[in-house]
């Protein structure tokens, strides 16, 4: 048994790691260390990846690329790879992973897991829209091959399955052209969460990225920055990137009501000042943080709490608004809120989070109490408006905030593997 | 004309092996043989790898890596055609120490191909590099090797035995120009460490160890510490009067 957190480190646990390497002994290893969970790379925030006191199945080991056809963009890989060394494959060759999360340091599997979204989500929808097909390996060794037009109930399933229906062991993805690995973008200042709302409507069409920060302190009002980004053609050579870890955990959170004020207020007006319009590499434009590996640790060691809901969007004014009133409040701050609107599509696998809405991403230092206190305001606003929380970034959601805001967990439970099992599926399905 | 480089792993499935092949193949297209002796397994490591570098050819043979007269039919088949630049001889196995002493079968086994196997494919590949005045062989050791340590002294005799013929070689081959590099890791997270993690052993990152190998190699040095501070500890630890040592729970 060793310890084991995820990316927010709110703890950590002993839990026995059987690494799997070898694909064609998959079915013996986890066969004979069952029930336990698969971990990719760690990357979810809360306990959707762990199983304190059992077992987890390391997937990192899984690493190999299987096919690439260049011609029409069709990559087949085991599931531990990371989008990282995909793009290092294919970006050079002109494709690029249709979606991907705000970091590319996550696996395959993981991203299927959570059916992981971008910021192109209006244009590509999320990352399982792109699966062709997935092996899907089952603990008492069935094998299910699955896509949108084979066995898709399965695959259904598996999107946005947590993990919880078999263990993915490859997958083909159908990448997207680019003609270059820049993008021209725009740096929009907003003042009021009815200026966001314009911006991104108005840049829906036009725009296949959008997003934005959102300043948290500001008493709910809802000044930020709207960002926008298309490809274009350009160079595929990469600025140099220098990577940096936090050399050591701070001994208490760095982020906290003293430093984070002045930090978002500087944030505003720096990015105020300066041109708006840029061409940036998508390396720094999508994985901003990449390159300050363990960026973690800035909260101290007793981690963080992230929060990402998405309400429908007819009421999402109003219940951004009160979230925000509710953490200013509050005074506990969140220095990454991101805000932003998902497109008017959903996505394929039962639990998948994105769909229709606005959806907004928050950060917490964890202060015990206060901060859980916080959280179930917020809850309280999301399941007003009917909306949902993200599992993957999520250590606390009250179960009955789960079952309102996912109506196909019955039927996603027939798919259940009874060999798998992780704190969060206990935490919010029982077993 | 075939202007690659041609490259041969023996026992290509290893961790550090095929962080290696994947440094070769990023670094230029190459002519790359990878043997194993499961050939599924190692038809996994080959298609990534063709994936990696389309401009590359990687070729797949599967032997038994005890069978004296199939690894001699490999090797020669290998070098008939034309000389081979570099071979790195990777495989080995690494027993819990105690089973070792308990389990005669598994005492053998661990000698054999940590030892045996190593020098029956090498013996026959210096043969033809001699000959071809030409090439360079990398051996895989360990610091387990320089000193044996109750902890794992069947499979450090093991590799003992390849450092003192990896030593005998690089005499025997000194006013050639072919190299023969002893390469001793240090701990390194493959799946040869998995179990010994839970135990709080370090390790160091495949990638980084293999950098060193494939410069080690590329510089026809004649022993490589990877990483390089087990030079060091190995030093101190080959030089502590027996009293002390005695006492080290290693
Ligand atoms: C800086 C940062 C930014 C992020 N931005 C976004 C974002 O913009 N959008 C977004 O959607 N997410 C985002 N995330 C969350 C992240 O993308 C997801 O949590 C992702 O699933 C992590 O992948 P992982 O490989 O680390 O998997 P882990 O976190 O280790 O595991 C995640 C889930 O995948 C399962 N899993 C992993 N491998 C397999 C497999 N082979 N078979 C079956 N199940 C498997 C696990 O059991 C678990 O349920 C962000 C995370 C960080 C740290
Ligand atoms: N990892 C370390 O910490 C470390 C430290 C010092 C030295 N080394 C040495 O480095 C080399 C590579 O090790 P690694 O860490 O990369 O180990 P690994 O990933 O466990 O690979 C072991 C390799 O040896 C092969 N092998 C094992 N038993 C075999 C047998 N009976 N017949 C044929 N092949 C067999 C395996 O083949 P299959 O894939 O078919 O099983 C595999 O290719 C080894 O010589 C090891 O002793 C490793």
């Amino acid at each position: 048994m060793t310890p084991l957190s995820s990316w927010g480190r709110l703890g950590s646990h002993a839990h026995r790691q059987i690494f799997l390497n070898d694909r064609y002994a998959i079915g013996s290893m986890i066969r004979s260390h069952q029930p336990g969970i698969a971990f990719g790379h760690g990357r979810s925030y809360g306990d959707v990846c762990l199983n304190p006191g059992g077992t987890v199945w390391k997937t990192r080991g899984l690493d190999r690329f299987i096919s690439f056809d260049p011609v029409r963009g069709l990559l087949a890989c085991e599931a531990g790879v990371l989008l990282r060394d995909i793009h290092g494959l294919v970006v050079s060759q002109g494709w690029m992973l249709p979606v991907t999360p705000g970091t590319q340091l996550v696996t395959v599997g993981g991203a299927i897991a959570n059916d992981v979204h971008g910021k192109n989500h209006h244009r590509y929808g999320s990352f399982g829209d792109h699966v062709l097909k997935l092996r899907l390996l089952r603990t008492d060794g069935e094998i299910i091959d699955c896509g949108p037009d084979q066995r898709s109930e399965w695959f259904g399933a598996t999107l946005g399955g947590l993990g919880l229906t078999g263990l993915v062991t490859e997958a083909t993805i159908q990448l997207r052209k680019i003609e270059g690995a820049w993008l021209q973008s725009e740096t929009i200042p907003y003042k009021s969460l009815e200026h966001f709302f314009e911006l991104a409507a108005a840049s829906e069409e036009d725009w296949e990225h959008t997003v934005s920060w959102i300043d948290c302190m500001d008493r709910g009002q809802g000044r930020g920055l709207f960002m926008r980004a298309n490809h274009i053609k350009s160079a595929f050579d990469e600025p140099k990137n220098r990577q940096r870890k936090m050399p050591f955990s701070p001994p208490v959170s760095l982020i906290n009501g003293l430093s984070l004020r002045p930090l978002n207020w500087s944030y505003y007006h720096l990015h105020r000042l300066k041109a708006k319009k840029a061409q940036v590499h998508y390396k720094p434009f999508f994985y901003p943080l990449d390159h300050v590996l363990e960026w973690n640790r800035l909260y101290g060691p007793k981690g963080f709490y992230q929060y990402q809901s998405v309400v429908p969007l007819e009421y999402g004014r109003d219940s951004i608004r009160a979230m925000l009133q509710a953490i200013a409040r509050s005074g506990e701050g969140s220095f990454l809120a991101v805000l932003k609107t998902f497109g008017d599509r959903r996505s394929t696998g039962l639990l998948s989070f994105p769909g229709p809405g606005v959806t907004l991403a928050l950060d917490f230092p964890n202060r015990n109490d206060r901060t859980h206190r916080l959280l179930e305001r917020l809850d309280a606003v999301v399941r007003d408006q009917g909306g949902r929380i993200y599992p993957a970034k999520d250590a606390r959601m009250p179960r009955d905030l789960f079952e309102s805001g996912y109506p196909k967990l019955n039927e996603f439970l027939n798919y259940r593997d009874a060999g798998i099992s992780s704190a969060l599926s206990r935490r919010l399905m029982g077993s | 004309m075939n202007a690659k480089k041609r490259i041969v792993i023996i026992g290509a499935t290893s961790g550090i092996a095929e962080a290696c092949a994947r440094l070769w193949v990023q670094d230029q297209a190459v002519d790359l043989t990878l043997v194993g002796r499961d050939a599924l397994k190692t038809e996994a490591v080959a298609a990534d790898l063709r994936v990696r570098s389309q401009a590359s050819t990687v070729t797949v043979m599967a032997v038994d890596f005890l069978a004296e007269d199939k690894i001699k039919e490999t090797v020669d088949l290998l070098c008939l055609k034309q000389p081979v630049d570099i071979v790195l001889i990777a495989h080995g196995t690494l027993p819990d120490q105690f089973a070792a002493q308990k389990d005669s079968a598994l005492c053998k086994q661990t000698l054999e191909i940590n030892a045996i196997s190593p020098v029956l494919f090498a013996e026959v590949f210096v043969g033809h590099m001699e000959k071809a005045n030409h090439g360079t062989l990398g051996i895989i050791g360990s610091v387990a090797g320089d000193r044996g340590r109750k902890s794992n002294y069947i499979y450090g005799a093991a590799k003992g035995l390849v450092a003192r013929y990896a030593q005998g070689l690089q005499h025997r081959l000194a006013s050639s120009n072919v190299k023969v590099v002893l390469i001793k890791p240090g701990p390194t997270d493959t799946p040869m460490t998995a179990s010994l993690k839970f135990q709080g052993l370090k390790v160091a990152p495949l990638e980084e160890v293999a950098k060193k190998i494939v410069k080690a190699m590329s510089a026809g040095q004649a022993e490589a510490y990877v990483p390089w501070k087990w030079k060091i500890i190995m030093r101190v630890i080959q030089h502590l009067p027996s009293f002390i040592f005695a006492r080290l729970n290693i």
